[in-house]
């Protein structure tokens, strides 16, 4: 195998370290978003919710804890998609003509950025899940230690073929502009339709049956579902919706996610293989 | 020492309207020192940029280190080295770990990899910078930190885009020693410039180009020597009946008027003629100011083959100041 991934994803842990104002606000986003995006959304939704009666017998999990995953699947996400912003940066700063007259395969690159902001959402992820816990989400509740550790690996597993996926696109968009200006406006394009259709805030199945068709389509949909199986359980109620998820489902939810990552991959591969750095 | 390590044939590349390099043909043989020197927007960088498969050939071939560049460009990249014309250094990295990145992208094996990153640094005298971030450097520092990385590889083929831009005269001229040591050690080394000095003393073979056209090519001393043995320059109270003088001598090929004088190349010893100008001015009652006997230098071949003179920046501006006389 090709260890020259590594090179590239060793800088770029580098920079991530070194920019502190960068880390710094990597790190605490993701929690400011949990602490009060979650906490002024649950009060609401939690005396919205009140009235709706529940379902016998099912758990019901509370709006914060309901929402952590979706905080997750959002920062994932969000960085994901920034996650080419480097190789712009290379780029206009002329850095990747060395990387693109060396005898490193294209394919190394992509994986490399690829690989260094997977390893940003896995902290980005611990770091909200963490900080759920501490606020009050009733994550991994009744799960065993052996359990939980399972859920973890389970989460990380989405969470990573997810960013993934993003951060193969995003690199094809990257390597393909001209200015990190550019990409921040692809990018705002991007997030909102992938964000508010999707399950990661409220049910999809009051939604329209349009909308309900384009978040089932939707990535963050499939990551949302993986997060919340992992996190809470395969059968809960949340917001007047009972979830239940069967291996099949979240079976079927990996291999959309595998898909989807698969030809964003083919995407950044085709976009390197067309371009011209000089 | 034998065959050909660049080939290259018809090579056209053009941005839109502009023709940058229109049908150039030359060969590199293998352990030689090559230049190309031309001014300012003459198509050198575009054409290393072609060679070293950052950009696409165009039309024409081309063959480095016997690999075709458009069939083949994984074999020519892992065969070359190059130093960019312009600062390719991340602000944010230390000296060490520019060079660490640049020996792994190459995969060099770590023990040879630190060997030769301490001896480079020595030799570029970043020792003691080696821990510092690269926005911190001066410029010179910068471009030695380049040469650095781009030597480290001990390529078959290096390619330097005007390698000593910005050092002062005793790093330049280390660099030079340097560079001829790598030279001599195996890699052929392929170099543009717009310095005379540079090309003369580092070169086995010259091409000057110009407007993307090769517009001649041989060793330094072919090309002074294609121009004439002497070269004449004179000051006087009246150029143009100078110009006429010089013109109806024997052994004047070619006159050149400079902005407040007259030169001219001869075919003959220049100390033997000189007098027969000076009595011939001298009856015509045109005072002489200054006069001057020299060997053509590579900055003359230049002049003569593009009708430009080329200065260290500004070649644009120059060329006007200078008209091309025209034979007898
Ligand atoms: N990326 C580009 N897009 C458009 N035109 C370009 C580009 N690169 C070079 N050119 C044009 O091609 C011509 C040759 O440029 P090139 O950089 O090869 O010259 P050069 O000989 O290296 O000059 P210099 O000594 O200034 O470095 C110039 O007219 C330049 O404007
Ligand atoms: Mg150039």
């Amino acid at each position: 195998m090709h260890t020259g991934f590594f090179t590239i994803y060793r800088r770029d842990m580098i920079r991530f370290i070194r920019f502190k104002t960068l880390l710094i606000s990597s790190l605490v986003q993701p929690a400011l978003w949990m602490a009060f995006f979650g906490i002024a959304m649950s009060a609401s939704f939690n005396r919205l919710t009140m009235e709706i009666p529940t379902l016998p017998g099912v758990p019901t999990v509370d709006y914060l804890t309901f929402m952590a995953a979706g905080v997750i699947a959002m920062t994932t996400l969000f960085t994901s998609l920034f996650g080419g912003i480097t190789i712009l940066f290379d780029k206009n700063w002329g850095l990747m003509r060395e990387i693109f007259a060396s005898p490193l395969p294209r394919t190394q690159i992509i994986f490399g950025i690829a690989l260094s902001g997977m390893t940003k959402s896995f902290i980005q992820a611990g770091i909200i899940m963490a900080f759920a816990l501490l606020i009050g989400a009733d994550l991994f509740a009744g799960f065993t230690p052996a359990g939980t550790v399972f859920a973890i690996l389970g989460i990380l597993l989405f969470v990573g073929v997810f960013s993934l996926g993003f951060l193969f696109l995003s690199a094809a968009i990257s390597i393909s502009l001209e200015s990190p200006e550019g990409l921040q406006g692809i990018i705002t394009l991007l997030t909102m339709p992938i964000f508010f259709a999707s399950n990661a805030l409220y049910p999809i199945n009051a939604f329209p049956p349009p909308l309900q068709a384009v978040s089932l389509a939707n990535p963050l949909t499939y990551l949302v579902t993986g997060i919340r199986y992992f996190a809470i359980g395969n059968n809960f109620q949340a917001v007047g919706t009972q979830y239940t998820v069967t291996p099949s489902a979240i079976g079927f939810a990996f291999l959309f996610l595998a898909g989807f990552t698969l030809m964003m991959f083919g995407l950044a591969w085709w976009r390197f293989q067309k371009a011209v750095v000089t | 020492m034998s065959g050909q390590i660049i080939t290259v044939q018809e090579l056209y590349h053009c941005f839109k309207e502009v023709v940058a390099v229109d049908g150039i043909s030359f060969d590199v043989k293998e352990g030689e020192i090559f230049s190309f020197l031309g001014p300012n927007g003459a198509g050198k960088s575009t054409a290393i940029n072609v060679l070293t498969t950052l950009l696409p050939i165009q039309e024409g071939r081309a063959t480095v280190a016997g690999y075709s560049v458009a069939d083949d460009p994984q074999k020519v990249r892992e065969s070359i080295g190059i130093v960019f014309q312009d600062v390719t250094l991340d602000r944010d990295m230390t000296c060490r770990e520019i060079l660490e990145f640049h020996g792994n992208l190459y995969r060099m094996p770590r023990q040879e990899r630190k060997r030769r990153i301490d001896e480079l640094l020595t030799l570029v005298q970043l020792e003691n910078k080696q821990d510092v971030r690269t926005k911190h450097l001066s410029g010179g520092m910068k471009r030695r930190l380049e040469i650095a990385r781009g030597l480290m590889t001990r390529p078959r083929v290096l390619f330097l885009d005007e390698p000593t831009i910005g050092l002062d005269p005793q790093t330049r001229m280390r660099m030079w020693e340097y560079i001829k040591d790598v030279n001599r050690e195996g890699t052929t080394i392929f170099l543009t410039t717009h310095y005379m000095d540079e090309a003369d003393q580092l070169s086995d073979r010259i091409s000057i180009i110009d407007h993307g056209k090769i517009i001649t090519t041989g060793r330094s001393f072919e090309l002074k020597n294609a121009l004439g043995e002497d070269l004449i320059y004179l000051e006087t109270s009246d150029l143009a009946g100078t110009r006429e003088v010089l013109s109806e001598m024997e052994m004047v090929k070619e006159i050149t008027i400079k902005p407040r004088g007259i030169s001219a190349m001869l075919n003959g010893d220049g100390t033997k003629v000189l007098p027969s100008i000076m009595e011939t001015l001298a009856t015509r009652r045109i005072r002489v100011n200054v006069v001057n006997v020299k060997k053509p230098s590579m900055d003359d071949v230049f002049v003569h083959y593009t009708g430009r003179e080329l200065r260290d920046e500004g070649a644009e501006r120059a060329s006007s100041a200078v008209t091309r006389a025209g034979r007898r």
